[in-house]
């Protein structure tokens, strides 16, 4: 089973408490700059947008099949097995794949750094290995983001919107999109409105099946186009020899 | 020898001049003083011209050894080494490219031993390096021959046929990978370029512009090297390029029907005139002009149809990882000119290395003279190559 968190906009009242929590747990620099900076980046993991009197958090989304995982070449990036999307600084080499692979646009970079890392929310997960909830669901004074089992708060977010219809967009942004992610969200407006990725435009297959599809290939087709190779090289050379024998035979044949 | 400041050189130590100055602003202060690129554009120029163009620009490389060695078109055996040669340099300084682009270049070996089969850019780097050192190998006769050594000679022919094989499984899994590459943002390219075709597409063109690449080499060496032009194998190369090319327009064309797209690529916008621009480099003007017998048979013709060729696409890739974005990302991206000046000062490496080359290794073998001088006024359309070529001076 594994862990999630449930984003609900409609309890959220703005008070940033995340954001200074989850900066103070990743050893980020954090105060009244930070906290005006209405964008993600790489020393900013989650961020809450205000628009109107309504609020959206933004955050990494832990996609049950992640991409950026997928198309890291060294691997720096994986899923473990109690949800998070973790980071490994030292295997990264910086070809920055994992931000262009992300349908969320969630990995940000150094870019003013000698040495650069990818900087993104990993869901606290030494808290989670621990037991505990993560540092922004545990300030959280409303519960508005909430952890727990994902499949628990799938029921939550369900019975929510089905004893307060009039309050939600009836969906559950992250349960099918890009193949489920670890971040569910609940809101009264379209997420797309905050810079969510329309789900229509995602979709609900994995994206790492859109390079998987051509990678199943490859061991098939080495054994396969090498013998073909093989194969042109060995016909046309053998014919160069019989060409050449034919020749021989003719200059023999015409001397004698 | 003494030295001698033409025109040409001074502007090759200009280029230098400048990309030495980016470099250092590179390393010692980071990718985002150095470039454009930022969280909404993490790959700019270097991704799309120094690896996408590069790659594809080197193709000519596995296209002729192919056609000579695997399906024994001897006419085209003249071509062989200056193909393999600019393929050997153009892997190299790719690589130097990449070092420039990676954000921790020293754990570029990282991917020797924590390596993600899953992942596409793995594949491509395994590839690349592998076929680096398989062109090494191809190469390394020439510099044999120019010391006489006999033996190691012999060595290399016996594993040739094994070395030519491998180049080009290699060539076809990169070249097609790193269309791959992009399979993995179906919500992010533009859907005129973001296609499940799009190996398939970048392995085609790649044959093309090799084909093409080879043409205006072999021109351009021909006008810089004082060598007789040997037209009976361009003519050659112009034919297998116009089949290349209607073959591609093909696909292209299959695959904006099968996608329902033909009747949005002919309305304008943005990405629109980006794609007609590319479509006619690559495709209208190269077929027109090669369809005209006359045209394939000049080497004006067939040197003005190759390099549209090229142009074409180097549009098509730079539309694949620049152009095909902006939209998602929703703001413009123009690199830095200490990108461009990079970029520049390893094309221009490219250059004097190649004419280094030609100058001490047998790649012409007909060319033992030394070079003759040349006239200022002959200069025309051969941009920087007369300066490399007496680099080495």
């Amino acid at each position: 089973m594994s862990k999630a968190l449930l984003y609900d906009s409609t309890i959220c009242i703005g008070c940033k408490q995340c954001e200074s929590a989850c900066a103070q747990q990743n050893k980020l620099p954090y105060d009244d700059k930070v906290a005006a900076e209405p964008v993600q980046s790489a020393h900013k993991f989650t961020v809450v947008l205000t628009k109107d009197d309504k609020f959206m958090r933004r955050i990494c989304m832990h996609c049950e099949h992640p991409a950026c995982a997928s198309v890291c070449p060294v691997g720096a990036m994986h899923k473990t097995k109690e949800g998070p999307v973790v980071y490994d600084v030292w295997k990264c080499i910086g070809c920055r794949y994992c931000m262009v692979a992300c349908a969320f646009a969630q990995p940000k970079y150094e870019w003013q750094s000698l040495n650069p890392r990818i900087r993104k929310c990993i869901m606290c997960p030494d808290r989670v290995v621990a037991g505990k909830q993560t540092a922004c669901a545990e300030i959280c004074p409303t519960g508005a983001t909430k952890f727990g089992e994902r499949d628990d708060l799938i029921k939550e977010a369900r019975d929510r919107i089905r004893q307060n219809p009039a309050n939600y967009v009836p969906r559950i942004y992250g349960l099918n999109e890009v193949g489920g992610t670890s971040v569910l969200i609940l809101s009264s407006m379209n997420v797309e409105e905050y810079g969510y990725p329309a789900s229509a435009k995602i979709g609900d297959t994995p994206i790492p099946e859109y390079t998987g599809r051509v990678m199943e290939k490859v061991p098939d087709f080495i054994p396969v186009w090498t013998l073909v190779l093989g194969g042109i090289y060995w016909v046309s050379h053998r014919r160069q020899e019989v060409a050449a024998a034919e020749a021989e035979e003719k200059k023999n044949g015409s001397a004698t | 020898m003494k030295f001698k400041l033409t025109f040409w050189r001074v502007v090759f130590i200009v280029i230098m001049g400048l990309g030495l100055y980016s470099t250092l602003i590179r390393f010692f202060y980071g990718l985002g003083a150095v470039s454009n690129m930022s969280d909404q554009f993490p790959w700019g120029l270097w991704i799309g011209f120094d690896l996408l163009c590069g790659v594809m620009l080197a193709a000519g490389g596995f296209c002729i050894v192919g056609a000579v060695y695997l399906f024994n078109v001897e006419r085209l055996h003249s071509v062989v080494r200056p193909a393999v040669l600019t393929a050997f340099l153009g892997y190299c300084l790719f690589i130097v490219g990449l070092l420039f682009d990676l954000g921790r270049p020293w754990y570029i070996w990282h991917q020797l031993i924590y390596m993600n089969p899953h992942s596409v850019m793995f594949e491509v780097g395994i590839c690349v390096m592998s076929y680096t050192t398989v062109l090494f190998f191809e190469f390394l006769p020439n510099v044999f021959e120019r010391f006489n050594l006999k033996t190691p000679i012999k060595w290399i022919q016996k594993i040739y046929p094994v070395l030519i094989i491998l180049g080009i499984l290699l060539s076809t899994l990169h070249q097609s990978s790193l269309g791959a590459l992009y399979l993995i943002m179906p919500s992010k390219l533009h859907p005129f370029w973001y296609t499940p075709a799009l190996p398939f597409l970048f392995f085609g063109s790649a044959i093309a512009v090799g084909l093409a690449m080879t043409i205006f080499e072999s021109t351009q060496s021909a006008k810089a090297f004082g060598r007789h032009l040997e037209l009976p194998v361009l003519v050659e190369l112009g034919g297998a390029l116009l089949v290349a090319l209607w073959v591609n327009a093909l696909l292209r064309f299959e695959d904006y029907f099968h996608r329902g797209l033909l009747g949005q690529i002919v309305k304008p916008s943005y990405e629109a005139y980006f794609l007609w621009l590319e479509l006619t480099l690559a495709f209208v003007i190269p077929i027109t002009l090669l369809s005209f017998k006359k045209v394939r048979l000049s080497p004006g013709g067939l040197y003005l149809a190759s390099v549209c060729t090229v142009l074409g696409f180097i549009t098509n890739r730079l539309n694949v990882s620049v152009i095909g974005f902006e939209t998602y990302a929703g703001h413009h991206y123009l690199p830095k000119w200490t990108e461009f000046s990079v970029t520049l000062m390893i094309v221009a490496a490219g250059f004097a290395l190649f004419g280094l080359a030609v100058k001490y290794l047998p790649i012409f073998p007909e060319v033992r003279v030394p070079v003759k001088p040349r006239l200022r006024s002959e200069t025309g359309p051969a941009v920087s190559t007369p300066v490399l070529g007496h680099a080495g001076d």
